[in-house]
């Protein structure tokens, strides 16, 4: 008797595998990514080890920051919470490891868009939320205020596994400087060591330069000189080989910038329904079916708008309202003379 | 042939296990880069790595390749490995027996030192030498001169350069002195055996390593001279040093907590080691009527060496191996370097960690290869 009961649940068992195994990779088509992130509740999302404005935990563990937030609409979007993310902190270094091995889904860490980076590595740039370029720093004390006074002999330091370090190259070189470079694993490391006076110049992006001289013992003794010698095009990437879920991120960000070019605040979205705008509608889930080509529901973009806000409102939580770069300059809306462009959702 | 099937079995499945265990993850690796369109190969190496390195022994910059970068990286791992154990290896042995020392003081401040050192996380010491230490070094500009010439500054040691006139033939006296020493030693050696006569060797060979090169001074023509670092301003609070030789803190910061921390295992290793050795050999010695010298040279070191030399050789891999934790604080050994910038710029993990890994088993290997060399020389030699 025994025996047969044991057959028969083995045999269940086995037509229970089966069954999930079929199901399971006919969703899988749509997208691994997207299926195993609502299995387990939450966004794989890989940060920056503290950056202001971009990636930075506060004593409680909350993160916050214009990365954070792409991170954030994208959970809102397949999730349904916006707060349902797991940060992973990650070095230069690490960052695209990470990503390609599958430990993190989204990789949104003020991450420059390069072609070798884009072509070579098994990544896919989605879009860019930060136009940046590199600049340097110096002390106030040092009267240098352009970097045609830097002189042979100059060292700066910066972060190993950037494009910072390949620029400065470039840069030295075509001025024919001679520099002595010293690169540190951790920004923190960097920060502390040029703080000490071991180096006459911290490079990195100027975002960078701006957030981290907030961490400096006496910021106002630093400057960030005029000059920007590379341009940096920061934004979040995937895995290549997973399109769906490339163009959930893609569209969580380019959703959020739209949002802003309508004018449809967290505070005013749930009004916007009844607008007479079809984009507007299209954007909030009042007309259209956009969600559908994602396998999401058509509330997905007023989930992002209402949680996370839209492109100005994040920028002005998190970097113009944190001091760190009041001024948008290039992050601007195309509208409004800047270069934040993206292309129609319809 | 006397073997049985039940001896090859379990070691045939074993052998299986592991080639099969490989065999996936490599498989497994091979598919999941092709599914992210990641190439596999080592071509990058001679492609042009375009990154500066801040300290190298060999003649680098960006233009070169990726292959040179791995050099620099490899060779200034090698440097602040061989400095490292040579200090580590002078001061173990100098705490070591002042652990034994009869005076109080001594014996009280070795064991505070062994018990300091050894118990703190060596990457805390570290970032306690180059960040703590290096905050309190004054800048360029206000650094007093050691002995006139040395320049010791938050940007670096700077110590004066040597320029040499005919160092051929400072060198050959070199050569030849030591070519010199060994012949006496083995002449001494003869003598001894026989006729009894002791020469004194130790005093004739001090006296020959410090003439011979004296004389290529006086004679030979070998002029030296220094040239001693200046002050150069860079902007109105910004200086360095230019000329002479620069020493950068992060090199000295790495070769000081990592000799500080290795000495104290050593120290440890070499008090075993003599306590190891019974007392009755010193007596027994000093019965036939040996000099406290001749106890310590003849009987009692090349018997508390066979005990030292095996967990010492351990000590000279683990500061090889920690020297890795340079990248902490921007000294460009082979992680920071190779598995750090040249990873990122190529995006090749796969290949560069493997080849990085594969170095450091070689540096090991050698390192350990050389050690049971030596232990196999001073050990019994059973007849």
């Amino acid at each position: 008797m025994f025996k047969y009961l044991k057959q028969l649940t083995s045999l269940v068992a086995m037509v229970v595998v089966l069954f999930t195994f079929t199901t399971e990779s006919m969703a899988a088509k749509k997208s691994k990514t997207l299926k195993n992130t609502q299995k387990k509740g939450f966004v794989r999302c890989g940060v920056s080890q503290g950056l202001p404005g971009f990636s930075n935990a506060d004593a409680a563990g909350n993160w916050t920051g214009i990365d954070v937030d792409v991170c954030r609409a994208v959970a809102a979007a397949v999730l349904g919470d916006a707060n349902k993310v797991k940060f992973t902190p990650l070095s230069a270094k690490e960052r695209f490891t990470a990503l390609t091995s599958g430990e993190i889904d989204i990789l949104s860490r003020n991450t420059t868009w390069t072609l070798s980076r884009d072509a070579d590595i098994g990544l896919t740039f989605v879009g860019v939320n930060f136009y940046d370029g590199q600049g340097f720093m110096v002390r106030k004390s040092s009267g240098i205020t352009s970097t045609s006074q830097f002189k042979d002999g100059i060292s700066a330091c910066t972060n190993i596994g950037t494009t910072t370090e390949l620029n400065m190259r470039d840069f030295f070189n075509s001025k024919g400087i001679k520099y002595e470079p010293v690169a540190f694993e951790k920004a923190d490391e960097v920060v502390a060591a040029y703080d000490a006076g071991r180096c006459d110049t911290y490079t990195t992006d100027k975002s960078g330069l701006a957030a981290q001289r907030t961490k400096m013992s006496n910021p106002d003794e630093h400057i960030v000189l005029p000059e920007t010698v590379s341009k940096e095009p920061l934004g979040p990437v995937v895995r290549q080989g997973d399109s769906v879920w490339e163009d959930i991120v893609r569209w969580s960000l380019n959703t959020m910038i739209e949002a802003e070019e309508y004018g449809i605040t967290s505070a005013n979205a749930d009004m916007m329904k009844t607008s007479d705008n079809p984009a507007i509608k299209r954007l909030v889930g009042a007309e259209g079916e956009l969600g559908a080509a994602f396998g999401l529901d058509n509330d997905w973009s007023l989930r992002i708008i209402k949680q996370v806000g839209n492109y100005g409102e994040s920028y002005k939580r998190n970097i113009a309202d944190t001091g760190i770069l009041p001024d948008r300059g290039p992050n601007e809306l195309w509208t409004k003379g800047g270069i934040l462009y993206v292309p129609p959702a319809r | 042939m006397n073997f049985k099937l039940k001896d090859i079995v379990p070691q045939l499945i074993t052998v299986t296990a592991v080639v099969l265990v490989f065999g996936f993850f490599t498989y497994n690796a091979q598919i999941n880069m092709e599914n992210r369109g990641i190439d596999f190969g080592y071509g990058f190496l001679s492609q042009e790595s375009s990154f500066d390195v801040q300290f190298s022994l060999i003649e680098y910059d960006g233009s070169h390749s990726y292959f040179r970068a791995y050099l620099v990286g490899l060779l200034n791992t090698i440097l602040v490995s061989v400095i490292g154990i040579i200090i580590a290896t002078i001061l173990g042995v100098i705490v070591g027996v002042a652990r034994l020392s009869p005076n109080y003081l001594i014996n009280k401040f070795a064991a505070f030192y062994v018990e300091f050192f050894r118990n703190i996380p060596l990457l805390l010491q570290i970032f306690f030498w180059y960040f703590a230490a290096l905050r309190a070094l004054p800048l360029p500009q206000d650094a007093e001169a050691i002995f006139g010439v040395f320049f010791l500054t938050i940007k670096g040691l700077y110590v004066p350069a040597f320029i040499w006139q005919n160092f051929s033939v400072f060198f050959y006296s070199i050569v030849a002195a030591i070519i010199a020493i060994i012949v006496i030693r083995i002449h001494a050696k003869r003598v001894q055996e026989n006729q009894g006569k002791q020469i004194p060797v130790f005093l004739i060979s001090i006296g020959l390593i410090f003439i011979l090169p004296l004389l290529s001074f006086l004679i030979g023509g070998v002029g030296i001279s220094f040239e001693v670092p200046v002050l150069k301003q860079l902007a109105t609070t910004s200086f360095i040093y230019e000329g002479g030789v620069s020493l950068p803190p992060e090199l000295i910061a790495l070769t000081l907590s990592l000799s500080l921390y290795t000495a104290t295992f050593i120290a440890e290793c070499v008090r075993a080691g003599i306590q190891g050795v019974g007392k009755g050999q010193k007596e027994a010695a000093a019965s036939i009527g040996l000099t406290p010298n001749q106890v310590l040279k003849l009987v009692i070191m090349p018997q508390a060496l066979r005990i030292i030399i095996p967990p010492t050789t351990n000590q000279y891999l683990n500061l090889t191996k920690n020297s890795s934790l340079a990248a902490a604080i921007a000294y460009p050994d082979l992680v920071l370097v190779f598995a750090g910038t040249a990873l990122m710029q190529t995006g090749k993990a796969i290949e560069i960690v493997s080849i990085t890994m594969f170095t450091y088993l070689t540096l090991s290997i050698s390192i350990s290869l050389l050690m049971n060399w030596y232990n196999k020389k001073i050990a019994i030699q059973e007849k």
